[in-house]
């Protein structure tokens, strides 16, 4: 059993969680660029967080499915229909054989997550099915989907129909605040960089993608010449190169990095900088390590309220 | 993420250090432990924050890091050997190397392989050991615009450092040979050829250049 991609829109890959354990040996984790989405999408079709999806981005592609079975759609919101039916976000919907599922016109966030009961069954590597498409492993063929391309799926297995109001606020107005903490180089940079991180709106630039996103805004200067020694860096990383235009690195990321950096976005709002899209703005906060857990509890609990929801 | 320092410098025995580091708290492992990385001199512990007791877990940094080796490496370590064929369309930059360095490109080869070499990370991509140190008379800087693209197997030098490319990716390392070796695999246990602290030495393939 499968689904077919039709027309692929701009970019959709197959997502899971990620591959870790291997980033020793210079293996990417790759995995979603929104999480929270993904994890939502596959809760309410009763998967475990870990099953692949298919992320969608910007324009979503048209699939076809060669079984009966249920599918959630999560994160951006997107105009969805299958044979004529509009498909809400945020909700199961049982789809048919045959059946054809059109995602249409954008109107907030950039990424949404597509999850089929039982999850895609592409070969797994190095124990995920996320793709990578710098080093090409993972999903189909480590790139991204074609038309023609065929997903393996299990056969229809009966789901509790179930709805979920409480999704990922997106950015409005192409606007988001993520909050950050300090380091690990914050020595590196004159105190006026942390003002202008904390005061200024930088804009995604179009030269973005899911490696990371280069920010433009004033330069933040560096009290220091010269680079760190590499070392391993994690999503969220915000890298600024010599010219002090700010890279905040993103699901595909490498794993280790030369410049300095001046803080780390908080898990917590990783998701959020997951729905950026090119020409959007962000704003940047201090957080405390506190807070920052504070956070990701509550963002947690918004998984967890959904759990209570099951069959409404 | 979490990242524990062993030093700031590129030195073998900090590198050694970090790298035994991470193998300890890689045994001890954890639940929420994601993922333990050994750099040049640091160690990057990925971890869930909600699974993981911060206060716990530095704890077990501090006691992973007593009696850490003061050694470069084991006088037992095996050494990988990586046959190249210098020069050619593999190498095409090694006659430029040898013309800025002052010597032949036969003296490039034999400088090249005449040492060896201590993996000190991997990252950029899958498999790409970054290995040092290369012979002084033989450091070149990357090329100030990367070439779109490096084929995989390219043999390169940067600074004193020197690499394999496993894929074909963009590059500016100065290129002088190209090894038939696979670097990377992910249907081999491991997939890696190199590991962190793993020895290399270069051998230049007959009848090449």
């Amino acid at each position: 059993m499968a689904l077919v991609i039709l027309r692929p829109g701009l970019l959709s890959t197959v997502q899971d969680l990620g591959r870790f354990g291997h980033q020793a040996s210079g293996v990417s984790v790759a995995g979603p660029m929104d999480v929270f989405s993904h994890r939502l999408a596959n809760q309410l079709v009763g998967n475990e967080p870990d099953a692949a999806t298919i992320e969608v981005t910007l324009i979503g592609p048209e699939i076809e499915f060669e079984t009966d079975t249920t599918i959630a759609i999560a994160g951006a919101q997107f105009d969805v229909a299958c044979e004529g039916r509009l498909v809400p976000i945020g909700a199961s919907v049982a789809v048919s054989h045959g059946q054809r599922l059109r995602f249409g016109r954008l109107h907030q966030g950039a990424r949404a997550y597509l999850a089929v009961a039982g999850g895609l069954k592409t070969p797994p590597v190095l124990g995920s099915r996320a793709t990578h498409l710098v080093s090409h492993i993972g999903g189909l063929e480590g790139r991204a989907l074609a038309a023609g391309d065929r997903l393996p799926i299990d056969e229809g297995a009966p789901v509790v129909p179930a709805r979920k109001s409480i999704g990922l606020t997106l950015p409005t107005g192409g606007r988001t605040r993520l909050r950050v903490m300090r380091g690990p180089q914050d020595e590196w940079f004159a105190p006026e960089a942390f003002q202008a991180l904390s005061s200024v709106s930088f804009r995604v630039s179009p030269r973005s993608n899911r490696m990371g996103y280069r920010l433009e805004g004033p330069p933040l200067v560096r009290s220091r010449d010269g680079e760190p020694i590499s070392e391993p860096v994690g999503m969220g990383a915000i890298q600024v190169p010599g010219a002090g235009e700010p890279i905040l690195l993103m699901a595909d990321h490498q794993t280790a990095g030369g410049y300095p950096k001046i803080g780390y976005v908080i898990s917590a709002d990783l998701p959020l900088a997951g729905q950026l899209a090119p020409g959007d703005f962000v704003e940047f906060v201090a957080c405390t390590r506190q807070d920052a857990v504070g956070a990701l509890i509550a963002r947690e609990r918004q998984l967890l309220r959904h759990s209570g929801l099951r069959g409404a | 993420m979490l990242l524990v320092e062993c030093g700031d410098t590129i030195d073998p025995v900090v590198n050694e250090r970090a790298i035994v580091l991470a193998r300890r708290l890689r045994a001890r492992g954890g639940r929420g432990i994601r993922d333990i990385v050994p750099g040049y001199c640091t160690v990057g512990i990925h971890f869930d924050p909600l699974q993981v007791d911060l206060v716990a877990l530095e704890r077990a940094i501090d006691e992973a890091s007593r009696d850490l080796p003061s050694i470069e490496a084991l006088p037992d370590r095996p050494v990988t050997e990586i046959e190249v064929a210098y020069g050619g369309a593999g190498g095409p930059d090694l006659d430029a190397v040898a013309d800025a360095c002052g010597c032949s490109p036969a003296d490039v080869i034999a400088k090249h392989t005449g040492r060896i070499y201590r993996v000190y990370m991997l990252g950029f991509v899958p498999g790409f050991a970054y290995m040092g140190r290369v012979d002084p008379s033989i450091v070149m800087p990357r090329h100030r615009v990367p070439r779109e693209r490096v084929p995989a197997g390219s043999v390169g030098i940067a600074g004193e450092q020197t690499g394999v490319y496993p894929i074909e990716t963009p590059g500016g390392w100065q290129l002088i040979g190209r090894t038939p070796a696979k670097m990377f695999d992910p249907g081999r246990t491991p997939a890696s050829l190199l590991a962190p602290g793993d020895l290399v030495r270069f051998v230049a393939h007959r009848g090449a250049a």
